[in-house]
């Protein structure tokens, strides 16, 4: 539909702009990500308890614990050790866990991708549910689908996310037995953790489609269409939700870096080896350089989703693209 | 179309009668039949977070071995928990919590960012893009993720859970005040007292802060609701209240366990949270409508 | 001639808060084949949804229409048809032309594609077809490089463009009727003149019949055969073009007439009509003009004046000529 001349956009507009573009929203993602790190390292550094004797265990000698320390690096003066992970970060060491002594990147590995497909799946559930409820509810505005859509979408930004979770598990893992309880093994363990994880922006997306939708059928080309002898059938989904959905998508695709924070206590609620219950997991060992580097990654991810999605709105919305 | 030019046009000459800001609002908040519901939820949530230890029909603290896992009954109508406490009387005492935590946290933010986009819109030049690439840092997290950090480094806690949440308002609420500030530094009546010779403080503080207070109101009930969602979630992930303080996050957290044998323990505070953050997003959703006419959701 | 269009007694109505408002009250006039009928009347004055009426384009609105015929092509009645009828009307036997040739235009939609869904949806034509059909409709209404601006976007477009796109898409299957609803309004001067003329020279050619509704007396008299003054939801004069010219008869039209500059004439200030449309919620007891009439009389503030048909087959709807049926009086 729109991807024909979407891809034709690109040429258009000449590609060398478009890399020019996002070379240049690069470069402006360095100095921010340089903070993020600087003030990610001092301030895990802050968190309290000593790293050394957490590794040595409670019933070593203080002597081991210097050992250790020194081993760690940790009795370098701090910016020393900020240069040193920095330096590792970019050969890819991300460091080694304190809990578990293995290499953090080993850890990462199998836990980073069930993550993904995890706001992946989610961002489906929402764009497919919430653009539907909130399509329905504007064709049948003041009407009974509408009120149902709405109750509904209000109730969803309001429902704790990990309650809902507690609740799916009992009904459809416990009760009905459809799913696992937890666990990524299979796309059946990804369904009750990503509708947990999307209730909440489907819900937002639903009351924003609606409203934009709206919005759009008030336009006078709406009344064009009608004049021209359409049905409601082609004039809704044809004119009217095509020039809905720019605003509708900018919205998701700004949403989902806060699905990122969600997949947090998703992650716990259903057991989820991924990388937020990871980061619950070390805080609660204070395993700092793990806590350290999911941070960083979480915040790269978070910068990255966001540079995508202002990249594609402008080559999304055909008015944009020529005139800019 | 012309019609709706001369309808609309109708209902402003009988609104010309008297104008008065305070009945317009309360006579629109009127027509807003679920927010004024959700407006009353609210306020009778506030009285039992006043009075609830009064009320309270157990001490929420002290275990009843005889009396664990209760179904609701008639000795406790919501049932009891895992040490027989009465869920009632711990709901009522976590009404106060949550209340204050949520309260608490958006007010801190909203007078920091308030502080900070009325300065940085005011003033431009390098303290706005000081501010301004601040919370561009800030934003680079999102938003729970930022609280667990900040709960991960100052360890767990209620107060520590305000700290995390106010400050992950900030940016929000600098930005927010930021754009409007922008917008009523142009206006006429600026203008004319910065030629009469006003200070800077008095301008922020007398001419462009009450501008802004209309889409500063809606801010702050929306994210009312946001800041319980996210104290109760540090709470389940136990970064926020102690296991055993009836915090609305934490009972759900050690109910959890419960919850194939006996619902009820993990279905209450659950219910209350729900209700509670339903209510304040449904008196956001309404003042919206009234105050901020722009950004209207039909 | 034939009657193509009757509309008789037609009344319509808006809902607001609950509150029904009447907008249309017993609009009567009737279109030739062939001709060109001008609609006219200040903004607010129920011109617009006149057009709406006739093509029930109410979807989305609160409007319906309460009572009366619109007899299309002799017996057919639209008012009685369903909407899955009315879709086969809109578009291919009565089609329409808008104000706003910039919102007009669906913005995220080639121009080929738009033009193309009446032709493939009333004329049946299969793809190639089609485009051929649309390319040549372009040219007829004098778009160069037709082939071109079917890929392209309407905001690539200048407004007279667009609105030459509009009269493409509304003539591209021969209607028997065009509703142009203000077409040269939102445009530049010299690009209005080219649009109406595109429009008469079409007329002329398709041998369409054409409803022009417009507040601008200067097009009336460069487009219309005859015309239809419209006041406060009624009709309240028509007569053939040169005639409401040389002697207009009701005082509201006389109004119009004296406020449109003329060359030679050396006046300080235009005459305009004092006061303003009323509000369709609040209209005055008796004749709706009389607050704004020169000439108004104790009755008109009691009694609305009933239509008299005067010579000439025109008729006018004032109590000056109560008296005088079918006389003259200047």
């Amino acid at each position: 539909m729109l991807k024909s001349y979407r891809a034709k956009g690109f040429f258009r507009k000449g590609l060398l702009t478009v890399l020019q573009y996002i070379i240049k929203r690069i470069f402006e993602m360095i100095p921010i990500l340089f903070i993020v790190s600087i003030l990610i390292f001092f301030f895990t550094h802050l968190i309290p308890g000593d790293p050394a004797r957490l590794v040595a265990g409670k019933d070593a000698t203080f002597e081991e614990v210097a050992t250790i320390r020194e081993e760690l690096g940790l009795d370098k003066p701090i910016w020393e050790q900020y240069v040193t992970y920095m330096g590792n970060l970019f050969q890819g060491d991300l460091g080694t866990s304190l809990k578990t002594g293995l290499p953090i990147m080993d850890m990462f590995v199998d836990r980073f991708m069930p993550s993904i497909y995890l706001t992946l799946f989610s961002m489906v559930w929402a764009l497919v549910i919430g653009l539907l409820i909130g399509t329905l509810s504007a064709v049948f505005k003041n009407k009974w689908p509408d009120y149902l859509g709405m109750v509904s979408a209000v109730s969803g930004i309001s429902l704790p996310g990990f309650w809902l979770g507690l609740i799916l598990i009992q009904i459809f893992s416990v009760q009905l037995g459809w799913f696992p309880t937890g666990g990524a093994d299979g796309w059946k363990s990804y369904v009750l953790p990503s509708l947990t994880l999307g209730a909440g922006i489907m819900s937002m997306l639903a009351r924003f489609t609606r409203s934009s939708l709206l919005e759009t059928l008030k336009a006078d080309f709406i009344r064009t269409g009608r004049a021209k002898g359409l049905k409601e059938s082609i004039v809704i989904p044809k004119h009217a939700l095509r020039n809905s959905l720019i605003p509708v998508v900018t919205i998701a695709g700004l949403q989902f870096g806060f699905l990122l924070g969600g997949s947090v206590v998703v992650e716990t609620v259903f057991s989820f080896p991924g990388m937020g219950r990871l980061l619950i997991d070390s805080i609660s060992f204070r395993d700092y350089p793990v806590i350290q580097a999911e941070l960083l990654l979480f915040s790269i991810e978070f910068i990255m989703v966001n540079l995508v999605v202002d990249i594609l709105y402008s080559y999304l919305n055909p008015k944009i693209r020529y005139t800019a | 179309m012309e019609l709706s030019k001369a309808v609309n046009s109708s209902t402003t000459i009988k609104k010309e009668k008297k104008y008065s800001p305070l009945r317009e609002l309360l006579k629109n908040w009127k027509k807003q039949k679920n927010a004024l519901w959700a407006s009353l939820f609210i306020l009778l949530l506030i009285t039992v977070a006043i009075i609830g230890p009064f009320i309270a029909p157990y001490d929420p603290y002290k275990p009843d071995y005889n009396a664990m896992l209760q179904g609701p009954g008639i000795d406790h109508i919501a049932g009891t928990d895992e040490y027989g406490r009465d869920i009632f009387s711990r709901l009522l005492f976590g009404a106060r919590i949550s209340l204050t935590v949520s309260f608490l946290s958006v007010f801190l933010g909203a007078i920091g960012g308030t502080i900070l986009g009325l300065l940085s819109g005011y003033f431009g030049g390098w303290l706005d893009r000081l501010i301004m690439r601040s919370s561009d840092v800030m934003f680079a997290f999102p938003d729970i993720l930022l609280a667990i950090a900040i709960v991960a480094i100052l360890g767990p806690g209620l107060t520590n859970v305000v700290i995390a949440v106010s400050i992950f308002s900030i940016p929000s609420f600098a930005r927010l005040v930021r754009s409007s500030t922008l917008e009523a530094k142009e206006t006429v009546f600026v203008e004319a007292a910065k030629s009469m010779g006003a200070s800077h403080f008095r301008i922020m503080f007398q001419h462009i802060l009450p501008e802004t207070l209309g889409s500063l109101i809606v801010f702050i009930s929306m994210r009312i609701g946001t800041a319980i969602l996210a104290a109760s979630s540090l709470s389940f992930l136990g970064l926020g209240a102690s296991p055993e303080t009836p915090d609305w996050g934490a009972m759900l957290s050690l109910g959890r366990d419960y919850l194939g044998t006996s619902t009820h323990v993990v279905m209450m505070p659950g219910i209350a949270i729900f209700l509670t953050v339903l209510a304040f997003n449904i008196v956001g959703d309404g003042l919206r409508d009234v105050l901020d006419p722009k950004t209207k959701n039909e | 001639m034939e009657k193509l269009l009757q509309v008789e007694k037609l009344e319509t109505q808006f809902t607001k808060d609950k509150q029904k408002i009447k907008i249309l009250h017993g609009v009567n006039f009737h279109i030739h084949q062939g001709e060109v009928l001008g609609l006219v009347g200040e903004s607010g004055s129920g011109k617009s949804i006149t057009s709406l009426s006739i093509m029930k384009l109410f979807k989305g609105t609160s409007g319906e229409i309460n009572s009366g015929r619109i007899l299309f092509n002799g017996d057919e009645d639209l008012i009685n048809k369903s909407e899955t009828e009315m879709r086969k009307i809109r578009g291919k036997q009565i089609a329409m032309i808008f104000q706003e040739p910039m919102t007009s235009l669906n913005p995220v939609m080639k121009i080929g594609e738009q033009l193309l869904e009446p032709i493939r949806l009333h004329l049946g034509l299969e793809e190639k077809k089609a485009k051929e059909h649309a390319v040549s409709i372009l040219k007829k209404v004098g778009i160069p490089r037709a082939e071109e601006i079917m890929n392209e976007f309407p905001h690539q477009l200048s407004g007279g463009m667009r609105q030459r796109i509009m009269i493409a898409m509304a003539i591209s299957c021969n209607p028997q009727l065009l509703i142009a609803d203000e077409p040269s309004t939102a445009l530049d001067v010299t690009i209005q003149a080219q649009i109406l003329d595109l429009m008469k020279q079409l007329q002329q050619k398709e041998k369409m019949s054409v409803l022009l509704i417009t507040h601008d007396l200067g097009v009336v008299a460069e487009m219309c055969e005859r015309v239809v003054v419209m006041y406060a939801g009624r009709v309240v004069e028509e007569a053939d073009v040169f005639d409401l010219f040389e002697s207009p008869k009701h005082p509201y039209t006389k109004g119009l007439i004296a406020s449109v500059p003329k060359l030679g004439q050396k006046k300080e200030k235009l005459d305009s009509i004092k006061g303003n449309v009323p509000n369709p919620s609040e209209l005055p007891k008796g004749c709706k003009f009389a607050p704004r009439c020169n000439d108004v009389m104790p009755i008109c503030y009691e009694q609305e004046p009933p239509e008299l048909n005067l010579e000439n087959a025109r008729s006018c709807s004032c109590w000056l000529y109560k008296e005088e049926r079918g006389g003259i009086r200047v």
